[in-house]
C-alpha cells in the first residue's frame, strides 16, 4: 500500500502535526472530507472531516449524540454520507455495504462482539472464506491449524473447536480481532472495546493492539476512559453535537482541556464562574434518608457508596459510561447487584428489587422516558395514576372520584399543560410528558426521587420549569438524586455532587466547591491519588513492569502524571472518598 | 507497510510479553456428556425403544416390519431434510405439506408424457413455490411463518383447482418407469428408502462440510453478525427455501409413483410432523444448531411409535399423535435442561 503523496496536502488536518515525527507526517490512509449526515429531525454530522494517518492509533471522543457512532458507521459502510466523501489511500471511495468496506481493508470491532456464539472459534474466524479440500469441501483440519497459529500469534491458546460462547468476552473480542487481521485489514475501528472487559483482559487487548500497531495497521479507538486514551493513542479527534471540535496530537492536549472540549464548556468561563459563590438557603437535614454502600455489579459498578439527605439535591456526575444511570437503577432495585447494601430511613432493604424499592419510597424517573415510562396512547389521567392504582382502589375497583382528585392536584401543582386530563399523553410536548411522569411517581409519595437526565430532549422554557420544580420538591423535604450530563445543570441544581468514574466514586464536591471548574477537574483526573504514576486501575494487572512503563511515553508528559490542573491554586479542594470497605 | 511500521512511534512495542490468556479449561465431563446426549440422545432412545419392542412384540423385529417402517418414513424424511436446513437458519417452512401433495398430483399428471417430465415438472413447480417463499422472506423481510402459511393455503388451493376440487384423479400409467421408481425394491427395501438415504448423505455433507452449510449456521446463529461478516445472507435464505420446496415436491412425486396416482387429500399436517422430527432430532427451533442425522433418527422414532401403536392393535391409531406430542415436549424440556447445564458450571 502506497497512498499518493498528493492527498496528504489536500487533507490539511486542522490540528498541529506531532513533533514525534521530524519528517512529514505519515500519509493519510483513511479520510472523511466534509462529511454530513442527516436523519429525520436531526443533523447527526455537520461538515466533519477526519483523517486517519498510516500506522497511528487515533482516539475518537465525544459525549452522547456527538456523532461518533454515525462517523464510524460512515467509515465502515453501514451509512452513506449525505455530503462529503470518503478517501481510502487518497482515492475517493463509496461503500454501499459493510462488506465492501471490509473488502477494502476496513474492519470493525463492535462493542457487542459480532460473531456467531454457537459456532466454533475456527468457524467464526473463517466464516465465508473457509479453506477447501480438493473435493470442494471445507478443510477443517487446516482451518483448526491456521486458527491456532493465528491466535497463537496474539499469545492466546484455546481450542479452535470450542463454541465461541463458552469463551470469556475478552477472548471473544480477541477472536474478532484475529478475524479482522486475517482478512488483511489496513484499518481497524474499535468501538468501546474495553467497556465489558476485566482489567486482565484489557491488558491482553492492549498487547494485541500494540501488535497490530507494530504491523503498521491504523486504528480508530473510541473510548470514554481517559486513562486508556492517553495510554495507547497518538492523536485525538473530538466531536460535539455533530461538529468537529478538535483534531490534534494527544500529548499536546491535556486532560482538563480534552474533557472541557467534549462537554463544550470553555475553560476561561469555567474559571470565572468558579470564583462566584453558590448558595440557595436550603438546609438539608443531617440524617440521611438513604444510604447505599458497596454497590457492585460486574463491569458496571465497583463499590459505589453515597447517602442522600431529606431536602437536598445530590448531583451525580461523570462521563458517559461511568455508571451514573446504573447507580440510579441499582438504587431503584432495577439492576441486579452482585453486592451492596441500601438503607432507607435506617432500615436495610433485605431483598433489593423494584417492588421493594418502591415500597421503601424510592422512585426513579428513567433516562429514556419513551421506552421506560410514558404510555403515549393513554390519557394524562391514566398515565399519572398507573403506579398508584392499588392505593386508589378498594376490593379491586378503582374509584374514579379519588383518581380525579389526585390528578387534579398534580396537574395544578406541576403546571402540566394539557387540554384536559383525558388528553392523550402522546400529544403533549416533551416537557409536559416529563411532568406527567414526575406526577406518576409523586403520587406514590416517595421519600427519595431519582431523576436520570430529567431535562433531556425538552425545550428551554420547559427545562427551566422542571428545574424549578426539582428545587421546590427538595425544599419540601424530598431527597433528590439528579443525574445530568450537562455540567451547568448539575452545578446549578445540586447542593452536593458525587462524581463517578469507571463505576467507582471518584470524588465529591460540597458547599462552595460545587463549581464547573472543580467538576471538570475531577472528571479529567487520572485515578484516585495514592496510585503510582504508571497505574490506571488497569495497570494493577499488568503482566510485567516493562509493559506498564510504555504508556507514559505515549501519554503527554505532564498531563497524565499531574493530578491537579495548571490552575491548581484556583481549583477548589476536593474531598476524596475513601474506599468504603 | 513495513517502512511505515518502522517510522511509527513504538507506543506499545517492547519485549514479547508472556501469555496472558492461557488455555481455558476444557468443558468438564458432565458438560461433554450433556453435549453428547443432546447430539445423540434421539438415537439412544430410538435404539432402546427398538430393543425393548423386539422383546415385547414378536412381529416387531422382523424384516417385513422394518421394510414397512422405512418405506412409511422415507417420504416424511425427505420433507424433514429440507425442513432441517430451513430451521437451522432460524426460519420455518409450513408449506411443505401442501407442496408435497401438489408435487404428487403434478407428477401423476405429467407421468403420461414420460419419466423425465414426471420428475422435472413437479420439481420446477415446487421449487418455484419455495423460491417465492425465500424471496419474500429474504428480500421483503416478511416473517417466514406468515409467508409459508400463505403458500400452504395457496398450494393447497392450486392443487384443488388442478383436480377440479378433487373430482379428477390423475393416474400413473401402469408399468411405466416412473411407477417402478416408487414401487421397485432392493432386497425388499423400496427405492424411496434408498433415495432418502442418499439424500441424507448429501444433505449431511452440504450442511457440515460446505461453505453454504456454514453460512446456514451463521445466519441462524446471528443474522446481524453474518451480515457484518459479509455473508450473502439474502441469497442463502432464498436458496434454503427453494431447497425445501424442491425436496417436498420430490417426496410428493415419489409418493405418487408409489401409489400410482396423485392423491389430493394427503400431506395435511405433514409440516407439523416434519417440524416435530427436526426438533426431536436436536435441531434448535431458534436456529444456529442442528444436524441432518438427528432429523433422520427423529423421523424413524415417529415411525416406530406409530408402528408400535399399530402392533398393540387395541389402541386407536389416533393415539400416535398423543404419544408423539408428549415425546416432543419431553425432548424440548430435555434440550432446555441440557443447554442450561452446558452453559453453567
Amino acid at each position: 500500500m502506497a497512498p499518493p503523496q498528493a492527498s496528504a496536502a489536500q487533507s490539511a488536518p486542522p490540528g498541529p502535526d506531532g513533533p514525534q515525527d521530524p519528517a512529514a507526517p505519515p500519509a493519510p490512509v483513511l479520510e472523511a472530507v466534509g462529511v454530513s449526515k442527516r436523519f429525520p429531525g436531526v443533523v447527526a454530522l455537520d461538515d466533519v472531516s477526519f483523517t486517519l494517518r498510516a500506522g497511528e492509533i487515533h482516539a475518537l471522543v465525544g459525549e452522547n449524540g456527538a456523532g461518533k457512532s454515525t462517523l464510524i458507521k460512515i467509515l465502515t459502510g453501514v451509512h452513506r454520507p449525505d455530503e462529503g466523501e470518503l478517501r481510502l489511500g487518497g482515492e475517493a471511495v463509496s461503500f454501499h455495504r459493510p462488506h465492501e468496506a471490509q473488502q477494502a481493508g476496513i474492519s470493525t470491532i463492535y462493542q457487542e462482539v459480532n460473531l456467531v456464539p454457537l459456532m466454533s472459534v475456527a468457524r467464526n474466524i473463517f466464516l465465508g472464506r473457509e479453506p477447501k479440500t480438493r473435493l470442494g469441501l471445507v478443510d477443517f483440519r487446516r482451518m483448526h491449524r491456521e486458527t491456532a497459529e493465528l491466535l497463537g500469534g496474539f499469545g492466546i491458546t484455546t481450542d479452535p473447536r470450542r463454541p465461541l460462547h463458552t469463551l470469556g468476552i475478552g477472548t471473544q473480542q480477541m477472536v474478532a480481532l484475529a478475524r479482522a487481521v486475517s482478512v488483511r485489514a489496513r484499518v481497524v475501528v474499535m468501538d468501546e472495546p474495553t467497556s465489558s472487559l476485566e482489567p486482565r483482559e484489557v491488558e491482553t487487548l492492549f498487547r494485541v493492539i500494540g501488535e497490530l500497531h507494530g504491523r503498521g495497521i491504523s486504528l480508530v479507538y473510541v473510548s470514554h476512559r481517559m486513562d486508556e486514551l492517553y495510554r495507547i493513542c497518538d492523536r485525538v479527534t473530538v466531536l460535539r453535537d455533530g461538529r468537529l471540535v478538535h483534531t490534534g496530537d494527544l500529548r499536546d492536549t491535556d486532560r482538563v482541556r480534552l474533557v472541557s472540549m467534549m462537554l463544550g464548556r470553555e475553560l476561561a468561563r469555567v474559571r470565572k464562574e468558579a470564583a462566584e459563590g453558590h448558595d440557595d438557603g436550603r438546609t438539608p437535614a443531617a440524617e440521611p434518608v438513604l444510604t447505599a454502600t458497596g454497590l457492585s455489579r460486574r463491569h458496571l459498578l465497583d463499590g459505589v457508596a453515597l447517602d442522600l439527605r431529606p431536602g437536598e439535591v445530590l448531583g451525580l456526575g461523570g462521563l458517559l459510561g461511568s455508571g451514573r444511570t446504573e447507580t440510579a437503577k441499582a438504587l431503584a432495585g432495577a439492576l441486579p447487584l452482585d453486592g451492596g447494601d441500601i438503607e432507607v430511613g435506617g432500615r436495610r432493604l433485605r431483598r433489593i428489587s423494584s417492588a421493594a424499592a418502591i415500597r421503601a419510597g424510592i422512585s426513579l424517573l428513567p433516562e429514556d422516558r419513551k421506552a421506560e415510562g410514558i404510555i403515549p396512547g393513554l390519557s394524562v389521567r391514566e398515565n399519572i395514576v398507573l403506579a398508584a392504582l392499588p392505593r386508589l382502589s378498594r376490593f379491586g375497583f378503582v374509584s374514579r372520584r379519588r383518581q380525579d382528585r389526585v390528578v387534579d392536584i398534580f396537574v395544578k401543582r406541576l403546571r402540566i399543560k394539557a387540554a384536559s386530563p383525558e388528553q392523550k399523553v402522546g400529544e403533549l410536548s416533551g416537557g409536559n410528558q416529563q411532568k406527567v411522569l414526575l406526577a406518576r411517581w409523586l403520587c406514590l409519595e416517595p421519600r427519595v426521587l431519582l431523576l436520570d437526565e430529567p431535562t433531556r430532549g425538552i425545550d428551554v422554557g420547559a427545562k427551566a420549569e422542571v428545574q424549578t420544580l426539582i428545587e421546590e420538591l427538595a425544599a419540601e423535604g424530598l431527597a433528590v438524586l439528579l443525574i445530568s450530563s450537562e455540567l451547568e445543570e448539575l452545578v446549578e441544581g445540586a447542593d452536593r455532587i458525587v462524581v463517578l468514574r469507571a463505576g467507582t466514586v471518584a470524588g465529591e464536591l460540597t458547599g462552595g466547591d460545587v463549581t464547573e471548574g472543580a467538576l471538570l477537574t475531577v472528571l479529567a483526573e487520572t485515578a484516585p491519588d495514592a496510585v503510582p504514576p504508571q497505574g490506571g486501575p488497569e495497570a494493577d494487572a499488568a503482566p510485567e513492569p516493562g509493559a506498564a512503563d510504555v504508556p507514559d511515553e505515549a501519554a503527554a508528559p505532564g498531563a497524565g502524571d499531574v493530578p491537579e490542573p495548571p490552575d491548581a491554586a484556583a481549583a477548589p479542594e476536593l474531598r476524596k472518598e475513601e474506599d468504603p470497605r | 507497510m513495513k517502512s511505515l511500521a518502522e517510522t511509527a512511534p513504538p507506543a506499545l512495542a517492547g519485549p514479547p510479553p508472556p501469555l496472558a490468556v492461557t488455555e481455558q479449561p476444557r468443558p468438564g465431563g458432565r458438560q461433554r456428556a450433556a453435549e453428547l446426549l443432546q447430539r445423540q440422545g434421539v438415537l439412544a432412545v430410538l435404539a432402546l425403544l427398538c430393543v425393548v419392542s423386539s422383546f415385547v412384540f414378536d412381529s416387531f423385529a422382523t424384516l417385513d416390519n422394518a421394510r414397512g417402517i422405512t418405506i412409511q418414513a422415507s417420504f416424511l424424511s425427505i420433507v424433514a431434510l429440507g425442513m432441517t436446513l430451513v430451521i437451522v437458519t432460524g426460519g420455518i417452512d409450513l408449506s411443505v405439506g401442501s407442496v408435497f401433495a401438489l408435487g404428487g398430483v403434478v407428477a401423476a399428471w405429467a407421468s403420461q408424457y414420460g419419466f423425465l417430465p414426471a420428475l422435472l415438472v413437479p420439481l420446477a413447480v415446487c421449487g418455484a413455490i419455495g423460491a417465492v417463499n425465500g424471496l419474500l422472506v429474504a428480500k421483503a423481510g416478511m416473517a417466514p411463518f406468515i409467508v409459508t402459511l400463505a403458500s400452504l393455503l395457496g398450494a393447497r388451493g392450486l392443487l384443488l383447482a388442478l383436480t377440479h376440487e378433487g373430482a379428477k384423479t390423475y393416474l400413473v400409467p401402469r408399468g411405466s418407469a416412473f411407477q417402478k421408481l416408487g414401487g421397485g425394491a432392493v432386497w425388499g427395501f423400496g427405492y424411496p428408502v434408498l433415495i432418502a438415504l442418499a439424500l441424507f448423505c448429501l444433505g449431511g455433507l452440504l450442511l457440515q462440510r460446505t461453505s453454504f452449510g456454514q453460512g446456514l449456521f451463521a445466519v441462524g446463529g446471528s443474522g446481524d453478525a453474518a451480515l457484518l461478516m459479509g455473508l450473502p445472507v439474502a441469497r442463502t435464505k432464498v436458496l434454503v427455501y427453494t431447497l425445501s420446496g424442491l425436496l417436498a415436491g420430490f417426496a410428493g412425486a415419489l409418493n405418487a409413483a408409489r401409489l400410482s396416482s396423485g392423491v389430493t387429500i394427503i400431506g395435511v399436517g405433514m409440516e407439523l410432523d416434519a417440524i416435530s422430527a427436526v426438533v426431536i432430532g436436536g435441531t434448535l427451533l431458534v436456529g444456529g444448531a442442528g444436524s441432518v442425522s438427528g432429523t433422520l433418527w427423529g423421523v424413524l422414532l415417529l415411525g416406530v411409535i406409530q408402528n408400535l401403536i399399530n402392533q398393540i392393535g387395541s389402541l386407536n391409531s389416533s393415539y400416535q399423535s398423543v404419544v408423539s406430542g408428549g415425546f416432543l415436549i419431553v425432548v424440548v424440556v430435555a434440550q432446555r435442561y441440557l443447554s442450561a447445564s452446558r452453559r453453567g458450571t
